[in-house]
């Protein structure tokens, strides 16, 4: 993995401002479904704030995105209304989906969110596509598609990878790699000893980054985006990460070794880079007010999922087809 | 591909599909095709149904792809999501399977789950049918796997003109349209569609008109059902036959206004009998029309196996003009 010097001081505001909201949104989530106030599947995402953040600091809101089930932090680093996102959360009316979609299926176009799946890997070949409408358009978008180490062994990611590198299309490929796939450590699931190298199999620029080191990973993140942009095709990131609960809440993480889980907290990126800021001479004051105005815009956004309305029951006929189904 | 002297206006099947592809992408730039060998340097289709297509609308919109089924439906889910109107060949209908994730997990829901906000305007090309000796892999009919899906539109013609212009209608529609062909279908012909020939999705045909049975399928099955009707007709028995053209949504209101007149009915397909589409639609008709039947609606489909590759195997386990007259027969005492 490359070193690399640290970007520019608004940029790593940008992805901090960015980070600690989807920190306190995953703590946020927690808590209210704990206390019951959310009855919903919940695939935290703690200690992979960073990658994202970095990420999409890289890419215009008007670029596309594709995620998984365990998104929160994509979409929020994408820029997507909290309100709407944690209505649609809470399985509400003024969600982004009116409820239809709820957490793994997450879709907001206005912000480039274009498709959450639930299936592993399924994602791939659909960023290709809209990377082929890019390139068809000349727009000079790109995607990008986040999903985990798990999905490298599922055979959409060979065949969307290959695509994309004969096409030369506009994706990155962000591998957010957090060594388990569900309960199994990546070294018993995958035969290559990297990401990278499977990415590099497919005969597609592909890179290994410290994916919770924030200027890493935006310049990672920007190179990747200025190839595709110039024309140049897909990268493959494999971004080192951690998550710290587990594949879904209520997970214990008992397959995690204790040291292991105890040094990639020691290695939490939020404290590292809320320090990189302090260290370049922004006060405590100034990163306090980003944490209290993130704290306020999840506030605002779980009272207006809590107060909003259920779908009526029969919204389940709209949206189907183009035209409304017959009760 | 070229016109008989004996009947200038007559094609094949094959070339309506072609003329229907062309339209639609002289019609509409955000018509793009994606597929195994699709373009006419890799011979314009393994049955030609695409050649000369890249060679007018060039290869960024006529693109030959990896033998890759997931990742073509997945690309033409991506582009449709932003406004291309993709039309995806799968080659065999039974390689649907390995991209059957793209089609029911996405191309499917997306709306739905989405609340709206994007919409699927895919067309998945795809052929198939027995009577050609490939085998268990390479002839299924699996059209009611895909009518079970909600936000699937499932489209299969028996005629060009028909194909011209319901595969037109597919690709223009907003919704994600699985569009079945025949393999031995392709070289049938027919009279050849007027340029501006429309057929609309979820629209039945009545082909023929009768009194006393209505014969109902789709595809494949309605040349089977003229030839049955026709010799049904020796014993005195006048079939009416009602082509659904569109298997899902069907054409209910069709289907029953025939029924409710002949109070006898069949249900005709190619695909396996068992949990066929043919269930579906005779438990339709005996719903709404139980006390007007003169029997229950008989239903005429393959036999419980895969498709053989002996022909003399082949040939006892598919469904044909025989089984028609005898449910038919048996049907009406």
């Amino acid at each position: 993995m490359a070193s690399t010097d640290m970007v520019d001081k608004d940029v790593l505001v940008d992805i901090f401002t960015r980070a600690d909201l989807i920190m306190q949104s995953d703590i946020k989530f927690r808590q209210m479904i704990g206390a019951g106030q959310l009855q919903i599947v919940y695939y935290p995402v703690r200690g992979q704030e960073v990658v994202s953040s970095a990420m999409m600091a890289a890419v215009n809101q008007d670029d596309y995105l594709v995620t998984i089930y365990r998104g929160l932090h994509d979409q929020l680093a994408k820029g997507i209304p909290s309100k709407e996102l944690w209505a649609e959360f809470a399985g509400k009316m003024t969600g982004t989906c009116k409820g239809k979609g709820g957490p793994m299926h997450i879709t907001h176009p206005a912000t480039g969110v274009m498709v959450t799946t639930g299936i592993v890997g399924s994602g791939i070949p659909i960023a290709n596509g809209l990377g082929l409408a890019s390139q068809l358009e000349k727009d000079g978008k790109v995607t990008v598609c986040c999903f985990g180490d798990g999905a490298t062994n599922i055979g959409a990611f060979h065949e969307g990878l290959n695509m994309a590198q004969i096409w030369k299309l506009p994706v990155i490929f962000l591998c957010q790699n957090n060594l388990y796939g569900e309960h199994t450590h990546m070294r018993d699931t995958t035969g290559s000893a990297s990401i990278k190298q499977r990415g590099e199999g497919l005969g597609m620029r592909s890179v290994q980054v410290n994916g919770n080191d924030a200027s890493a990973m935006y310049t990672a993140a920007k190179e990747a985006v200025d190839h595709a942009r110039a024309g140049n095709g897909p990268t493959l990131i494999e971004a080192m990460t951690f998550r710290f609960h587990g594949h879904l809440l209520g997970d214990t993480s008992h397959y995690i070794p204790k040291e292991e889980m105890e040094q990639a907290k020691k290695d939490d990126p939020m404290p590292i880079l809320r320090q990189q800021l302090l260290d370049l001479q922004i006060s405590e004051a100034d990163v306090a007010a980003i944490e209290a105005k993130n704290a306020a815009i999840i506030e605002e956004a779980a009272q207006f999922a809590l107060d909003s309305d259920y779908p009526p029951g029969d919204e389940y006929r709209i949206d189907v087809l183009d035209v409304e189904i017959a009760a | 591909m070229s016109d008989t002297a004996e009947k200038p206006k007559d094609i094949m099947f094959a070339q309506a599909l072609n003329m229907a592809m062309n339209k639609a992408m002289a019609d509409d730039p955000k018509v793009i095709l994606l597929g195994e060998d699709i373009a006419d340097k890799e011979g314009g289709g393994v049955f030609k149904v695409t050649a000369g297509l890249s060679g007018t609308y060039g290869t960024d919109r006529v693109r030959s792809t990896p033998i890759s089924e997931q990742a073509i439906v997945g690309a033409a889910v991506g582009a449709a999501l932003v406004g291309y109107k993709p039309v995806a060949e799968i080659m065999l209908m039974n390689f649907i399977t390995v991209a059957m994730d793209q089609i029911v997990n996405h191309a499917a829901k997306l709306r739905f789950m989405s609340g709206g906000q994007t919409s699927v305007p895919l067309t998945i090309r795809t052929t198939t049918g027995a009577g050609t000796g490939l085998g268990g892999q390479h002839s299924d009919m699996l059209e009611a796997w895909l009518a079970h899906v909600p936000g699937l539109k499932v489209v299969a013609a028996s005629n060009p003109q028909d194909a011209y212009g319901l595969l037109y209608s597919s690709i223009m529609d907003d919704n994600p349209v699985i569009f079945i062909e025949n393999t031995p279908g392709y070289f049938v012909k027919g009279p050849a569609p007027a340029a501006d020939h429309t057929v609309p999705l979820g629209k039945a045909s009545i082909p023929r008109e009768g009194t006393d049975i209505t014969l109902i399928g789709y595809g494949s099955a309605i040349s089977r059902c003229h030839a049955a009707a026709d010799k049904l007709a020796e014993d005195g028995i006048s079939c009416e036959i009602v082509d659904l053209r569109t298997i899902a949504p069907f054409d209910e209101e069709t289907v029953l206004k025939s029924v409710a007149k002949t109070k006898a009915a069949v249900v005709v397909h190619e695909a396996v009998r068992s949990f066929g589409t043919g269930a579906e639609i005779s438990s339709r008709i005996h719903e709404e029309l139980f006390s007007e039947l003169r029997a229950p609606v008989g239903r005429v489909g393959s036999g419980y196996a895969p498709v053989p590759f002996s022909p003399a195997i082949e040939k006892a386990w598919m469904f044909s003009q025989d089984d028609i007259e005898r449910e038919v027969h048996k049907i009406l005492g």
